[in-house]
């Protein structure tokens, strides 16, 4: 892959997935394909383990059963094929300027200075941080700073990007914003994407596919919703609000379990 | 939430665009003149005070600076300065480049950090004083002994600064790295010692702090120069306004240290949220 090309999807399979944490399942059994260039979004009441499965993908977290596959082989540790988004901005790094932190990935596999530089112009550009490249991170406001980790993800051109509910620190007007920039980024790029988010409307703007999950521990997949509106998707259209009825009806069972459950842990 | 250190996001105006025009932020001057009046009043009060004793048991800001006067003149006072600040910089500094490998390795492999533990703890409660007599008899009564108390005060300190930096580095920030490619040695070096420089310039102040404190002692016990030995000598002869100037010539090089420290700190480690 060169920097001048899209980078390809790439297909990610979980087969029978169980993660246990001290005992307890976080995922109890999960299976689930995903096509090369695919956009999926993983929805789910907190603590459901929807963010388990994609440490799980980006090879944070070992399965305790079952396999991960990314173009079939398996997930062992983390991979710079696989980029993750997360949704603290902690995750830059505030010391080196955006350029630079989106040149580190590019500069960890020793890609020469000069093809870096190219890089770096192409993702800054690509992201709309042309006119901030020589500032620091914590001179940008949020949506800035989730900009540079999406270019910086990105400048490893991997095959799977995960992203961990990248717009829930962001104001409302920001995160619909920078939802129609990951989508466009997307279509540019073509990178298969698993997104986590507990935001239905989020799911339906922007997924080819949502998967919702059981209420946690023993978190599972519970269905599948492919959504095939046209994009730009307009989240106030027919389908699109009988879709959210849907999702949100299938969901609202498991945020009462995982409620029950909190209140019987309290008492 | 994030246990670093803030990074002071919201004191920064969206429009600077350069660590550079933050480091050259003048002081302002009303700073400067609550400086300069707290001090007048600070001397004057002890003139006031020091009216109603004899020299030899409060000497005045003026026989205190006579004094001075004196001492410089022959050279004594300027050998003595020379001699302890020797000593704090070779041992904070050996200290420092000791301490922050060594703190950075216990924060980050668990098995140095369960060996060193141990050691730290204990020694850590011992006070470089109670080594003086060992100092002197193991490295003599030369500059190496209390280079190695110096040494010794800082390390510990450095060394637990550092090791509670690498602990508090943010979990993302780590995944982060090693999912765009670095492997351990280049985390440690490329993300885990730029996210832990708060702490190690924190523990370095500290630390300079207690290196002064352990010069006068060491120097008291066994020197011929050096700030301490001049109180000491001058306390034998009586000489209660040459301890005096001992004192304030302490005071005031402690505080052009942290203020060197602070300055350098921020031209060279700014990026790194270092705040001072």
């Amino acid at each position: 892959m060169t920097a001048g090309s899209a980078s390809s999807g790439g297909a990610v399979s979980l087969r029978r997935v169980r993660v246990t944490f001290d005992g307890t399942d976080a995922v109890a059994d999960a299976s689930v394909d995903i096509a090369p260039g695919e956009f999926v979004c993983l929805l789910g009441p907190s603590g459901c383990g929807k963010s388990t499965l994609l440490n799980v993908v980006a090879g944070f977290v070992a399965v305790t059963d079952g396999e991960a596959l990314v173009d079939g082989q398996p997930v062992r540790g983390p991979d710079v094929s696989r980029g993750m988004v997360f949704q603290s901005s902690d995750a830059l790094f505030p010391w080196l300027r955006v350029s630079e932190n989106i040149a580190f990935g590019p500069r960890m596999r020793r890609v020469p200075k000069g093809r870096r530089d190219e890089i770096v112009a192409r993702y800054v550009d690509l992201v709309g941080l042309a006119h901030a490249a020589d500032r620091f991170p914590p001179q940008l406001s949020g949506g800035m700073k989730q900009r540079v980790q999406i270019a910086r993800v990105l400048a490893n051109e991997p095959s799977v990007v995960l992203m961990d509910e990248p717009f829930g620190a962001l104001d409302a007007q920001t995160r619909e914003v920078m939802q129609r920039e990951v989508e466009r980024i997307w279509q540019e790029t073509h990178p298969t994407i698993l997104f986590v988010t507990h935001d239905i409307d989020e799911a339906v703007l922007l997924a080819d596919r949502v998967l919702t999950m059981t209420a946690g521990p023993s978190g599972r997949i519970k269905s599948e919703y492919r959504i095939e509106l046209p994009r730009p998707r307009d989240e106030t259209s027919e389908e699109a609000i009988e879709l959210h009825r849907a999702l949100r009806n299938d969901i609202a069972v498991e945020v009462s379990k995982t409620l029950r459950t909190q209140e019987r842990m309290a008492g | 939430m994030s246990s670093q250190p803030p990074a002071g996001r919201t004191r920064l105006a969206p429009t600077i665009t350069s660590w550079g025009s933050l480091w050259r932020r003048k002081l302002p001057l009303g700073a400067l003149v609550t400086y300069a009046v707290s001090v007048v009043l600070g001397v004057a009060l002890w003139w006031l005070v020091s009216l109603r004793y004899s020299d030899y048991f409060l000497p005045s800001p003026l026989t205190t600076f006579e004094a001075g006067r004196e001492l410089a003149s022959d050279g004594t006072l300027g050998a003595s300065i020379v001699a302890s600040a020797q000593r704090i910089l070779i041992g904070w500094a050996l200290g420092v480049l000791v301490g922050v490998p060594v703190g950075l390795l216990m924060g980050q492999v668990l098995l140095i950090r369960r060996a060193l533990d141990p050691y730290i703890q204990f020694f850590r409660f011992i006070p470089p004083i109670a080594f003086v007599t060992l100092a002197i008899i193991w490295f003599g009564v030369g500059e190496a002994s209390k280079v190695v108390l110096i040494f010794y005060t800082t390390v510990f300190i450095i060394v637990i600064s550092t090791t509670a930096g690498v602990l508090a580095v943010e979990e993302s920030r780590l995944r982060a790295a090693a999912s765009l490619g670095a492997g351990p040695t280049r985390t440690l070096l490329s993300v885990i010692l730029p996210s832990t420089m708060p702490y190690v310039v924190t523990g370095s102040r500290l630390a300079m702090g207690n290196s002064f404190l352990t010069v006068v002692s060491a120097e008291i016990v066994a020197a011929e120069q050096g700030l301490g030995a001049l109180i000491w000598t001058s306390r034998n002869y009586g000489r209660t306004d040459w301890v005096f100037v001992g004192i304030v010539v302490l005071g005031l090089m402690g505080f052009v240290f942290d203020r060197a420290i602070r300055f350098s700190v921020v031209r060279l480690f700014g990026r790194y949220a270092v705040k001072v």
